[in-house]
């Protein structure tokens, strides 16, 4: 279990981090979310022993990682953001000298290397050197140091950033499977990443959480972002007539788009979208309008992180045409936050 | 600590600069052996050695560069910070290496003085003292240069501060002789001391405080012996100079005496030194 309490860290005058506490429990896939900047990657410089906070303090499995670093550092592999390797070594001969490092010896050693090599598949590139392996096969062997001495925490810093499709995908099965013997958490701003992998989601913004929480869950926060678009061809006053006339809808903005076609982005109080575009439907049939297109669209991910992080202060890198304003939702969600400071 | 020397090793059995080291040093003793002991057919050898300590001041470097520049450059020093190791284990491992790097061209000159024996009298005991000092101020300079190439990620500027360092430290008895020997001499000297170690403990201990009081502390010192007692400060610079050189207490093995407070000499900068660098890898992980 990782115990992270009142964490501070100050470069000068700047905050990277400000007043940091959460809990992880032991097992899992948890995602540290944040956009660039927010203090992710100093989070975990500090959990892992390579930065000293300024306040604060962090207990791996009761351990503190400044009074007993050895102890707690044995219970976490570590991969930072640019993979630690030694360029002028192969693989089998960086994993011997991490392995031996984290005194494991002998038999046990190799046993263990063999594992992590056949774990993330780089037994094709054990014996060439680390200098000529391409990126994703230097990220698996980050990975595979991580691994090694079989620590109950693996936290590994942005592990997909800079690889093709194809190995981001590998990688992903890679920590999915992971996080089945181990306490897996890992940074990324790619917001559909962390919904896809991550049981629990930690969004950080400016040094501080903002929540943490399972993603389905942060969805739920946010109902009132969830809403439906419409396209049709009826004048702008019928469809408000048409509209005054459904339940559960609370407001609606229409904007005329071509072919003298009307675009509606409508918000609704409740979150059986579906019972409201059935309303919809007969309410522009009885008047003799139709439906050209519907569609529902519930809260994701994006929005809450929209949201959070920009109530911070922030403008995300990932914006989106979101049609409902998820603002609606910011009290909801910050009441809702589970283990904010 | 074992894991990383292992580590170090492995590392220089890769890498260009051991062997060029080894390469280099061997060439330097092969010139002056040639010189001294084959063409003016002298029997001592640790003159050799004497000649030889200029080329140290000049491939010692090559080999400390980048034992933690490189690690900062490459971001490898994370992996270090993570393991679950001291740092004293990190750096003892690593001068072990470089000292292991370092016998290998010593233990093939130390047999420089039996094969000049079989070709007539050689001062045997004389040689290996000499040897055994020359391995001890190649292990204080080790120490040294660990130390600056920890300061900094840059190999290049490790290696000039370092060949700076040993060239002055070379010349700093000739340099004595230069300098002002007055009390006035000394004081500002000594000041402009106060002030550098100043910026070294800020540097070491990210602490201004620390380094302002230290700074203070010194300069008020030697401004009330100036005032009171000022015979203390006259040829108080020349004589440190003097004391600080690593190579003046060598060329007292060269003469035939083994030096015990040499000995103690070395030991105490190699601790000194290494036990600096172990603060400044404490204080990167507080930048």
């Amino acid at each position: 279990m990782i115990v992270v309490d009142h964490l501070t860290k100050h470069y000068g005058t700047f905050a990277a981090v400000n007043n940091l506490s959460f809990e992880i429990r032991d097992g899992g896939v948890y995602g540290f979310l944040g956009p660039n900047g927010a203090g992710k990657s100093t989070t975990m410089n500090i959990m892992t022993g390579c930065l000293s906070p300024t306040g604060g303090t962090v207990r791996i499995d009761g351990h503190d990682i400044l009074k007993e670093p050895e102890a707690a550092k044995r219970q976490v592999g570590y991969l930072p953001e640019h993979p630690p390797l030694y360029t002028s070594e192969t693989p089998l001969e960086y994993l011997h000298f991490v392995g031996e490092a984290k005194g494991i010896k002998g038999a046990e050693l190799r046993r263990q290397i063999d594992e992590v090599i056949q774990l993330t598949g780089i037994g094709p590139v054990r014996d060439r050197l680390i200098s000529v392996l391409s990126k994703g096969y230097c990220q698996r062997v980050g990975i595979a140091q991580a691994l090694l001495g079989n620590p109950e925490i693996i936290i590994l810093d942005e592990p997909t950033v800079g690889l093709d499709p194809i190995q981001i995908i590998e990688i992903r099965e890679l920590i999915r499977d992971l996080g089945k013997a181990h306490t897996v958490l890992f940074s990324s701003h790619i917001l559909s990443e962390v919904q896809s992998i991550c049981e629990q989601v930690l969004i950080l913004s400016k040094g501080t959480l903002v929540a943490f929480d399972a993603p389905d869950k942060l969805e739920k926060l946010l109902t009132q972002s969830s809403g439906i678009r419409l396209l049709t061809q009826a004048a702008a006053d019928t469809v408000d007539s048409i509209l005054n006339r459904v339940q559960g809808l609370s407001e609606w903005e229409s904007t005329a788009c071509e072919e003298s076609c009307l675009s509606v982005s409508i918000k609704a109080e409740t979150q059986d979208l579906h019972d409201v575009s059935r309303q919809l439907f007969f309410a522009f049939a009885e008047s003799g309008n139709a439906i050209l297109e519907m569609t529902a669209r519930r809260a994701n991910l994006e929005d809450v992180f929209l949201e959070l992080t920009e109530d911070a202060g922030h403008t995300p890198v990932e914006a989106q045409d979101s049609i409902p304003n998820p603002k609606d939702g910011e009290s909801d969600c910050e009441k809702s936050e589970v283990k904010t400071t | 600590m074992i894991a990383v020397l292992k580590h170090e090793l492995q590392m220089y059995s890769h890498a260009l600069p051991a062997y060029l080291f080894c390469a280099f040093l061997l060439a330097f003793v092969g010139v002056g052996a040639m010189l001294y002991n084959i063409q003016s057919s002298v029997a001592n050898f640790e003159l050799v050695l004497k000649f030889v300590c200029i080329g140290l001041v000049v491939i010692l470097p090559v080999l400390t560069m980048r034992v933690f520049a490189e690690e900062k450059k490459q971001k490898t020093d994370q992996l270090l910070y993570a393991l679950p190791l001291k740092l004293s284990q990190i750096v003892l491992g690593k001068y072990l290496a470089l000292l292991t790097v370092f016998l290998v061209p010593m233990a093939i000159i130390s047999l420089y003085p039996q094969v000049f024996s079989r070709f007539g009298d050689v001062y045997l005991l004389t040689a290996y003292g000499s040897l055994f000092a020359f391995f001890l101020l190649g292990a204080s300079m080790i120490a040294i240069g660990m130390f600056i190439s920890s300061l900094t990620e840059n190999q290049g500027f490790a290696a000039g501060i370092s060949i700076t360092l040993f060239l002055l430290n070379f010349y700093s008895v000739r340099l004595a002789e230069y300098v002002s020997a007055t009390a006035f001499g000394s004081l500002i000297a000594f000041c402009m001391l106060a002030v550098a170690l100043a910026w070294l403990i800020g540097l070491l201990t990210g602490s201004r405080i620390l380094a302002c009081s230290a700074a203070l502390a010194v300069l008020l010192g030697l401004g009330l012996t100036f005032m009171f007692k000022s015979s203390a400060l006259e040829g108080l610079l020349p004589k440190m100079l003097s004391q600080v050189s690593l190579f003046e207490r060598f060329y007292i093995f060269v003469d035939g005496i083994f030096d015990l407070r040499a000995l103690v000499f070395y030991l105490t900068v190699i601790v000194f030194f290494l036990f600096l660098s172990v603060q400044s890898l404490e204080k990167r992980r507080y930048n």
